[in-house]
């Protein structure tokens, strides 16, 4: 379980988050929204350990941690990062051989794990191409298949086992889109926390348990998508518009209302 | 002739088995391959030269010397004395500067990162020139230290400082900048190039001979005690470099991503750039400047085998080895009895390739 403790993160005199606690339990893919420059992807670096926090603290099982070294953590929780350079010519099986980097896993399961890796990202067939001849969409993939590798190796138990995703579909096309979301809920399902920072409220609706909303560094929502997402809280995180209507018993579509030119208010604190 | 066969089909198999991505079997047989070579080429090594020796020759004092036979003379001095030490030291400062510079590319994360291009190696040999010209300091006199025990020390100072400096400057927060890494380089091989200017102003005439191999490179001074100077060095700085492979493998997916893949990044960049100051700063202390080994070698050979630093950091040391021999087999040879400097060859040879490779793969290579 990941835990943040009142945690504010801030640089100088910007206040990038604030005062935030929240647990992140197995079994769960929470789903993180938000405009530009809300705390989403601070908040997950926080959570990945990639960051330390003004002041708060950030638990992992209870423990600090800044005090868990970097092995110890990759056995639990893998993570996606937003960008991806390499300035290396790797092949697509080398990349994702990396997420095995460290463990000790040998040489045959070593190669399965690549080709199932690949596979759940459809990207069978890539093995042998360079990464950098692929487009942005397949580099996300074949980074996603790293990331899934490294899950795959580890040896701790489901329900203590992590994967973190910071904008895992910013380039793919639609059918990826869903696939990757669909890959990222049967770890859920199989009893993994799953947390996401998304930009498409439809597809965090439609896939995520449950979604935090933040705007200004802060939690302004965190529910199921049915209760987070209502027009109000909306309109006034993103300062647009929108409609939003049942979609069946379960779930909800958020459209855009006709486009009115508003005016920005950076500060708003909704 | 039948092995030479078995080993070009076992090459052509693993190319075609290389299409599934997986490139170690032809890594493996790639370094198999340069071992072979590397025999070869230090046999030549210890034939070519001014004094005619053949290669049987060189095989039976070689031989004598092992089982304390009587050997001949001329032979002996020449095989023993002056061409293995040269031979041996080739091979040391080749290595090094091949694999301090994978090393230090895949620290910067850019395949541009030299450690002669980025002032490095003038680093290490300001650090050199100034313990020739000003002397040792008196306390570390105190302590026994010789001119000749001090030159790798002040040479590894040297490197470790500006590569250390390179690093500070280029970083900012986790991200290394390729334009500011470069451009940084060259003001301070600018800086030391012009403060070494200054001490070879006010060097003496025995000083100024002994300078002017630094600035060019050669590995005409090489003896016994000279490759046994610099083993404390080199030795750590490969047991290092083969310790990090894995690092630095998951540093060439970015800082961010190898923390998450369970690196402590931290300590691999700590030990990247101590790695590289020994390599660079003990080739240096030998042999001067010598450029191109540390880009061009590792740049073929991820082409060949992949940027894999498992298997590229042993076959640079092997490549790195069999270019510098070569290099001074070529410098020793093409304008006998007098020598070319060995730093003027592998400008020659390495400048023009590297820009080949550069047009040829423009789009493998995104700085």
């Amino acid at each position: 379980m990941f835990e943040l403790r009142d945690v504010t993160v801030q640089f100088g005199q910007t206040v990038i988050v604030e005062q935030t606690t929240r647990r992140f339990r197995g079994n769960r893919f929470t789903a993180i929204v938000g405009p530009n420059g809300a705390g989403k992807s601070t908040l997950m670096k926080l959570l990945t350990g990639e960051l330390s926090p003004s002041s708060g603290r950030v638990l992992f099982n209870g423990l600090d941690i800044a005090k868990q070294p970097a092995r110890s953590l990759a056995g639990y929780r893998a993570v996606l990062a937003q960008s991806n350079h390499l300035s290396f010519p790797f092949s697509v099986h080398e990349v994702t051989g990396l997420g095995l980097q460290g463990t000790s896993v040998d040489r045959k399961t070593r190669s399965r794990l690549i080709r199932n890796a690949l596979e759940s990202v459809e990207l069978s067939g890539y093995e042998g191409r360079l990464y950098q001849q692929l487009s942005g969409g397949e580099q996300q993939r074949v980074q996603l298949a790293r990331v899934l590798c490294q899950l795959e190796a580890s040896s701790a138990p489901d329900d203590e086992k992590f994967l973190f995703l910071d904008e895992p579909i910013s380039n793919m096309d639609v059918r990826h889109q869903i696939k990757t979301l669909q890959i990222a809920r049967q770890y859920a399902r199989e009893g993994l926390g799953v947390v996401a920072v998304l930009h498409d409220l439809n597809l965090a609706a439609r896939f995520a348990d449950e979604v935090i909303v933040m705007c200004l560094g802060k939690c302004v929502a965190d529910a199921a998508p049915k209760q987070a997402f209502t027009e109000d809280m909306l309109e006034r995180v993103f300062e647009v518009g929108f409609e939003v209507s049942a979609d069946g018993e379960d779930h909800i579509r958020v459209s855009l209302c006709d486009i009115v030119d508003t005016p920005h208010t950076p500060s708003v604190r909704p | 002739m039948i092995i030479w066969r078995d080993l070009n089909q076992a090459m052509v198999m693993s190319m075609l088995r290389a299409s599934d991505g997986d490139r170690s079997s032809r890594a493996l047989i790639v370094i198999g391959f340069l071992l072979v070579l590397l025999v070869v080429t230090s046999v030549l090594s210890l034939t070519a030269g001014a004094v005619g020796i053949t290669t049987s020759e060189v095989f039976r004092t070689l031989a004598l010397e092992l089982v304390g036979g009587e050997t001949d003379q001329t032979s002996s001095l020449v095989v023993l004395g002056i061409r293995a030490p040269r031979t041996v030291l080739g091979i040391l400062v080749g290595a090094s500067l091949a694999v301090g510079g994978a090393v230090m590319q895949s620290l910067f994360r850019n395949p541009l990162a030299d450690p002669g291009l980025v002032g490095v190696s003038s680093g290490a040999a300001l650090a050199a020139v100034t313990v020739i010209v000003l002397g040792i300091p008196a306390p570390l006199i105190a302590l026994g230290a010789t001119e000749f025990s001090a030159l790798p020390f002040a040479a590894f100072a040297g490197a470790l400082i500006t590569t250390f400096s390179l690093y500070i400057i280029a970083t900012r927060s986790g991200r290394t900048s390729t334009a500011t890494m470069l451009l940084a380089g060259i003001a301070i091989a600018a800086l030391s190039g012009a403060a070494t200017g200054v001490l070879v102003f006010i060097a003496d005439d025995q000083q100024l001979r002994d300078l002017t191999f630094w600035s060019l490179g050669s590995l005409a001074g090489a003896t016994w005690p000279r490759v046994s100077a610099i083993l404390p060095f080199i030795i750590p700085g490969f047991i290092t470099a083969g310790l990090m492979a894995h690092g630095l493998n998951g540093l060439l997916l970015g800082e961010a991503q190898a923390f998450q893949t369970g690196i402590n990044v931290q300590r691999v960049k700590l030990l990247a750039i101590v790695m590289v100051a020994l390599a660079v700063g003990a080739s240096v202390a030998v042999s001067g400047v010598i450029g191109f080994v540390g880009i061009v070698v590792p740049h073929i050979l991820r082409l060949v085998i992949g940027p894999d630093n498992r298997y590229l950091l042993p076959a640079c040391a092997l490549t790195g080895a069999n270019l510098l021999l070569a290099a001074d087999i070529v410098s020793r040879t093409i304008v006998a009895p007098a020598e070319l400097p060995i730093g003027i060859v592998t400008a020659i040879l390495g400048g023009p390739f590297f820009l080949y490779l550069l047009l040829r793969q423009k789009g493998l290579v995104d700085v």
